[in-house]
C-alpha cells in the first residue's frame, strides 16, 4: 500500500459525500416543484397531514410536558446557587420556545414520521409498487413524495407551536404546584418576557425540521436497496440523516436568528 | 406511419447489465399488432427485465425499442404509458388502498378520470372477469390469498382497456381451473378487443392456450421465435429441452 492511499480514501469519501448532497438537493428541488404543479393529489395530502400532524400530537405533547417540567426543576435548583430562582418562568419560556420545543418535536418527528415514511416507500419500491405507479401514469414524486413534503412543511410548525405551549404549561405546573410560584404571576412573566422573534424562530425551525424529516424519509425510501435488508437500511439511514440534519439546521438557524 | 403492418412492439439489440451481470445481450423481438406473444425461458434469464425495458422502468444499456413505429423515448410519456396495462410478477398491489381502488386506480385520477361510482362499477366488472366476487372489492390486498392478489393485479392491468398488455406470469400460483379461466380471458382480450399482449409464463399448457407466437429467451438473446404451431416441430435443442422439461440437454440445470 502506497503512502498516498489514505489520501485517496479521504478524497473518495469527500467526493462521495458531495455527490450525496447533490443528489439530495436535486431530489428536494424536484419534490418541491411537484407541490406547485398539477395534478394535485388532495386525498394523499390530507392523509399525510393526518399521519404526520394529528397522530403525532400525543407523543409531541408528552415530550414537551415532561421536558418543560424538568426544565423548571433544573432552573430552580441551578438558579438557587446565585439566588436567581425567580427567573424560572422566563428561562423555561426561552428554553422551550427557542430551542427545546423545535428540536425535541423535530427529533420525535424524525423517529415517528421519517422512519414510517421511509419504511413504507421502501417496501413499495421493493414490491414493485413504485413501478406499478409509473405504469399507471402516476408520478411517484407527485403522488408519494410531494404530499408528504407539503404536510411536513405545514404541520410540523403547528406541532412545534403546540409543543411550546405544552412545555411552558409543564413548567408552570411544576413551578406552581411544588416550587411555590404564583400561577397568574408566572404566566404574566412568561408572556411579558417572550418576544415575537422568539416565536417566529420557533415556527421557522419547525418548518425546516418538518421539511427535513419528510424529505429524508422519502429520499431513503425511494432509493432503497432490494429485499427486506434494503428496507431496513433505508429506514435506519433515513432516521440517522434526519436527526443529524435537524440538529445541524437548528445550529445554523439559531445562529441566523440570535447572533445578530 | 402506424398502419397495420407496423409491429406494435419492436426490440432491436436491447442489452442490459446489472453490475457485472449481463442479463440481456442483444434481444431482437417483434410483436405484430393484435397478436399474443408468449416469452418463455429459464428462471432469471431476464424475461421480466425485458418487459420493464419496454415500459421504461429499466433503461437498457444499448439497443432501440419501438412502440407502434415510434421510439419509446419520443413523445409524451403519459400518453405512451396510457396505452399499456401491466400485471407484475408479484402483483404489486397498493396495500394502502382497498381492492376496488387498486383496480380502478387509473380511472380515479389523471386523464381517464371518471366519477367514483362509475369507476367502482367498472372495477367490480373487471373483478368478475378474473373470477372474483364483488365482496372482495372492499377488502385490502393483504387480506387476500396469493392467487387472488394475482387476479386483482390482472383486473387492474385490464381496467382501462389498454391497447398493449403485459402479463408477467399470470397463472403462477393459480389452481388449474382458475388458470384456464385466465388463459381464456387473455385470449379473449386479444381476439375480441384487438389488444396486443406479451405474456411471460412457465406453464406450457398456458403457452399453447394463449400464444400466437412464442419466443424463447436464453443466455441474453432470443434463441428461438416463431408461431406456436411450429414450436413442437422446431429443431432447436434449447427449445425442445425447455418445452419438454428435460434435465439433460444444452441448458445447464444449475444457473
Ligand atoms: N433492479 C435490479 N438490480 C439488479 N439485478 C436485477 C434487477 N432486476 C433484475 N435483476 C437481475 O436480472 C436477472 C433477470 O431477472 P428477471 O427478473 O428478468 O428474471 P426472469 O427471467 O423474469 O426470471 P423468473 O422466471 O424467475 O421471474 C436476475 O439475475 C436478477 O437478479
Ligand atoms: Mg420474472
Amino acid at each position: 500500500m502506497s503512502l498516498t492511499a489514505p489520501l485517496g480514501l479521504i478524497g473518495r469519501s469527500v467526493l462521495r459525500a458531495f455527490a450525496g448532497v447533490g443528489r439530495v438537493a436535486i431530489f428536494a428541488a424536484r419534490a418541491a416543484s411537484h407541490i406547485f404543479r398539477a395534478p394535485f393529489y388532495g386525498r394523499e395530502a390530507l392523509n399525510a397531514l393526518l399521519q404526520i400532524g394529528w397522530l403525532s400530537l400525543p407523543v409531541v405533547g408528552m415530550t414537551a410536558l415532561f421536558t418543560g417540567g424538568a426544565l423548571a426543576l433544573q432552573i430552580y435548583s441551578g438558579g438557587a446557587r446565585f439566588s436567581a430562582e425567580a427567573v424560572v418562568p422566563q428561562i423555561v419560556a426561552i428554553g422551550m420556545v427557542r430551542e427545546l420545543g423545535p428540536v425535541l418535536v423535530g427529533l420525535m418527528i424524525a423517529a415517528r414520521v421519517t422512519s414510517s415514511i421511509a419504511a413504507e416507500i421502501a417496501t413499495m419500491k421493493v414490491t414493485e409498487q413504485i413501478d406499478a405507479l409509473v405504469t399507471l401514469s402516476t408520478n411517484p414524486m407527485k403522488y408519494l413524495v410531494a404530499p408528504r413534503l407539503l404536510a411536513g412543511l405545514v404541520v410540523v410548525p403547528l406541532l412545534v407551536g403546540v409543543g411550546d405551549v405544552i412545555g411552558i404549561f409543564g413548567g408552570w405546573f411544576v413551578a406552581t404546584s411544588s416550587l411555590g410560584f404564583n400561577p397568574a404571576a408566572y404566566l404574566k412573566n412568561t408572556l411579558d418576557f417572550l418576544e415575537p422573534l422568539d416565536v417566529i424562530s420557533s415556527l421557522v425551525k419547525g418548518c425546516a425540521f418538518g421539511g427535513i424529516a419528510a424529505l429524508m424519509g422519502c429520499y431513503h425510501g425511494m432509493h432503497s436497496g432490494r429485499g427486506a435488508q434494503g428496507v431496513g437500511r433505508a429506514t435506519k439511514g433515513s432516521v440517522e440523516a434526519a436527526a443529524v440534519l435537524i440538529l445541524a439546521a437548528n445550529f445554523l438557524l439559531t445562529g441566523v436568528f440570535f447572533s445578530i | 406511419m402506424t398502419n397495420d403492418a407496423t409491429p406494435m412492439i419492436a426490440l432491436e439489440g436491447v442489452s442490459k447489465s446489472f453490475g457485472r451481470k449481463h442479463v440481456l445481450r442483444g434481444v431482437d423481438l417483434i410483436v405484430p399488432k393484435g397478436t399474443s406473444m408468449v416469452i418463455i425461458g429459464g428462471s432469471g434469464t431476464g424475461k421480466s427485465v425485458t418487459l420493464k425495458c419496454v415500459l421504461g422502468l429499466v433503461e437498457p444499456d444499448a439497443g432501440t425499442i419501438r412502440v407502434d413505429g415510434r421510439d419509446m423515448h419520443e413523445g409524451d410519456r403519459d400518453a405512451f404509458l396510457a396505452r399499456f396495462g401491466m400485471l407484475f410478477q408479484g402483483g404489486a398491489l397498493f396495500d394502502s388502498l382497498p381492492v376496488w381502488q387498486n383496480v380502478a386506480f387509473r380511472l380515479l385520477r389523471g386523464a381517464l378520470k371518471r366519477p367514483r361510482r362509475e369507476a367502482r362499477e367498472i372495477a367490480i366488472e373487471k373483478l368478475r372477469r378474473v373470477g372474483l366476487t364483488p365482496d372482495v372489492a372492499d377488502a385490502f390486498p393483504a387480506e387476500l390469498s396469493g392467487g387472488m392478489q394475482k387476479r386483482v393485479g390482472l383486473a387492474r392491468a385490464i381496467a382501462a382497456d389498454p391497447e398493449i398488455i403485459f402479463f408477467d406470469e399470470p397463472t403462477t400460483g393459480l389452481d388449474p381451473i382458475m388458470a384456464g379461466v385466465i388463459n381464456d380471458l387473455i385470449r379473449e382480450i386479444v381476439t375480441e378487443m384487438g389488444a396486443t399482449a406479451m405474456t411471460i409464463t412457465h406453464d406450457m399448457s398456458s403457452v399453447r392456450a394463449i400464444a400466437d407466437h412464442v419466443a424463447m429467451l436464453h443466455d441474453g438473446v432470443i434463441k428461438w421465435t416463431g408461431p406456436v404451431s411450429e414450436m413442437d416441430s422446431a429443431a432447436d435443442p434449447f427449445l425442445q429441452q425447455f418445452i419438454h422439461g428435460r434435465a439433460e440437454g444444452p441448458i445447464a440445470a444449475v444457473r
